[in-house]
């Protein structure tokens, strides 16, 4: 498979703080790709920094990202980005119920996104706006045109950003945690239907998750961070069966599964930004950490089938490894 | 949605009602005598008593509040003492509109001005536009208005000639002459709002621009301007709307000495001069058309509120 969209050494700092450093990975065209980490990871970063969502004060990005037909994003201008976004790429927020504006119904917001990303007439737009509700499984949703965001309930409101954010075609969505503000009885249901409009559209799709066997089940990939930096990157099943990073072992080990006696929680926690190990910042609290970790950065190298960033991985003989 | 009208007019004319009494109240407990203001120092019991009598202050008080109260609705708001004239054209008809012009004007500047300056210190954050609207700000509040008039006075009007800087001229009969007379007036007395204008817009653009659905306009591809008029400021015109509301009656403590510095006949000035002559009629009038004003005001804000936030409109 050709890359769709491929990251190249994103390495982002915050005035002193390096927020993402030398994340690398390919996001297969048609296929979808899950960042996978704890909450401060950096991978709803990642996906801001993507979307061009970032301000120059806020951060300063290095690297690359090369669309395919585009070019390397970070390259462009704002009125380029303005162009991109809609139509090339497109971002469904965790929180729908802050991310739809309060100020305009429903069907205000996505007849002005048809008709300035599409070019349709306020007529058609309003039928197109339709025919998109209804193909998220809004029922009556030519009557919730008229509905403002707080009059939907949250899963609603998750289906009306899907639908705005699928409007324009794009060939890549981001889908950052789409159902964690949501009822569990609907998480399912939303993310099912994700995927199911990802097909239909033929659109490639990063989602930011932070549940590795979620990310495991729905998407062919999984890319593990850790404080900003990639531990794993691969095939999902591959991953979840038998990882090769201490972290994603780790990760695994946290899913609570039926028969399983107890949870245990992992010691520890991430290191602040301003105190990060010079070498693999998962060092301070890994398991199999050699003297060497902490000082030198383990490159991200092939083995088994993925990609591992570590001197010292699980289920590898110890001559082996070193 | 009736009930919720209902509501809020009742609630503005209990309030109304508590103005009145508290006005008509206040001046009957006021020091000096207006019959002696009136009739000067010397005059004869007979005289006093039938000039207590014309005014209807023999009676009791309660009857005065009411005869005065049923007086004011019908727009027979009596005598002045020291003009012999007519308190509600000279009140109601005259000094009125000269400062509801000037404050509207104000108002109106401080808007057009303060807004976009507000908006372009928010988008611009901690830039050297940022800097200067900041400073703008800080100098618009801090300049004492009947010195800033003063000063424009001086330089616009005596130094370059470029304004009239006294007098007016009512809009709705000459509305360019109107304007030209009120650039200096209304700027003067702008300049505290606008500045207060500045710094409000400034906050809550800057928190509202970080919420998600500005991130999500601009993930749909909505070019910038967009995003902050149509998303950012529409969503800060509630913060907006009820600090204007509620900062009115500085605009109009201020209206007096701005119509001082530039000699326009408005209701500061008159109030101001009857506190001086003692003249309970005018002083109460003048006192409930600010007050009814404001109140006339505020109830426009909160009826406001739904239009302004669709959270707020009764379920359907």
């Amino acid at each position: 498979m050709t890359a769709l969209l491929s990251v190249q050494n994103l390495t982002l700092h915050r005035g002193s703080r390096r927020i993402l450093d030398d994340v690398s990975f390919d996001v297969p065209k048609g296929g979808t790709l899950a960042l996978v980490g704890e909450s401060g990871a950096g991978k709803s970063t990642i996906a801001v920094a993507l979307m061009g969502l970032l301000t120059r004060a806020e951060a300063s990005v290095e690297g690359k990202a090369i669309l395919e037909d585009t070019g390397d994003l970070f390259t462009l201008r704002p009125r380029a980005w303005t162009r991109i976004r809609g139509r090339r790429l497109a971002m469904i927020f965790q929180d729908a119920g802050a991310a739809l504006d309060p100020c305009y119904t429903v069907g205000g917001q996505i007849v002005s996104t048809l008709r300035r990303n599409l070019g349709l007439s306020r007529k058609a737009a309003r039928a197109r706006a339709v025919e998109l509700l209804e193909s998220v499984g809004i029922p009556d949703a030519a009557a919730r045109l008229g509905a403002y965001p707080h009059e939907l309930s949250g899963g609603m409101q998750q289906r009306v950003m899907i639908a705005i954010a699928l409007s324009g075609n794009p060939a890549l969505l981001f889908a950052d945690e789409p159902t964690s503000a949501l009822d569990v009885t609907i998480q399912a249901q939303i993310m099912r239907l994700i995927l199911d409009e990802v097909r239909a559209h033929g659109s490639s799709c990063i989602f930011v998750l932070h549940d590795l066997a979620l990310a495991s089940q729905s998407c062919d990939e999984v890319v593990v961070l850790y404080a900003g930096q990639v531990m794993e990157a691969g095939d999902a099943k591959t991953l979840l069966s038998d990882p090769r990073h201490p972290y994603t072992a780790l990760l695994k080990s946290c899913v609570l599964e039926i028969g399983t006696a107890e949870l245990t929680p992992p010691e520890g926690s991430v290191p602040s930004y301003d105190a990060m190990p010079a070498g693999c910042r998962f060092a301070t609290r890994c398991p199999n950490a050699l003297p060497r970790c902490a000082g030198e950065k383990p490159p991200l190298v092939p083995r088994d089938g993925r990609n591992v960033a570590c001197w010292n991985p699980v289920g590898v003989p110890k001559a082996e490894a070193a | 949605m009736f009930r919720f009208i209902a509501g809020k007019v009742f609630q503005t004319l209990f309030v109304l009602f508590l103005v009145s009494v508290a006005s008509f109240t206040l001046l009957k407990l006021a020091p000096g005598d207006p019959i002696e203001i009136a009739l000067g120092n010397e005059y004869s019991e007979e005289a006093h008593q039938d000039m207590l009598a014309e005014l209807g202050l023999d009676r009791p008080v309660v009857e005065q509040y009411v005869t005065w109260l049923a007086d004011f609705v019908r727009g027979d708001w009596g005598t002045s003492y020291t003009a012999r004239a007519d308190i509600f054209t000279y009140a109601f008809v005259e000094a009125l509109p000269v400062t509801l012009t000037l404050a509207v004007f104000a108002l109106g500047l401080a808007i057009l001005i303060g807004v976009p300056l507000g908006v372009l210190s928010a988008v611009k954050k901690d830039t050297l536009w940022d800097a200067g609207s900041a400073a703008f700000a800080l100098t618009g509040t801090a300049f004492p208005s009947f010195f800033l008039g003063i000063v424009l006075i001086w330089v616009f009007g005596v130094k370059f000639a470029m304004f009239p800087v006294m007098g007016f001229v009512a809009p709705w009969e000459d509305f360019w002459g109107g304007l030209y007379h009120m650039v200096l007036p209304a700027f003067t007395l702008s300049t505290y709002f606008m500045a207060m204008i500045v710094r409000l817009t400034r906050a809550n653009l800057v928190e509202a621009l970080e919420s998600p659905y500005i991130a999500a306009a601009r993930a749909r591809g909505e070019p910038g301007w967009r995003v902050v008029w149509v998303h950012g400021v529409r969503n800060i015109l509630m913060p907006l709307v009820t600090i204007i509301g509620l900062q009115l009656g500085v605009l109009l403590q201020g209206a007096v000495l701005t119509e001082t510095v530039f000699s326009l006949p408005g209701a500061g000035q008159m109030i101001t001069n009857a506190v001086l002559n003692r003249e309970y009629g005018i002083v109460q009038a003048g006192i409930m058309m600010t007050a009814t004003l404001f109140v006339l005001v505020n109830l426009a804000v909160d009826l406001a509120y739904p239009i302004l936030d669709p959270r707020l409109r009764p379920s359907r």
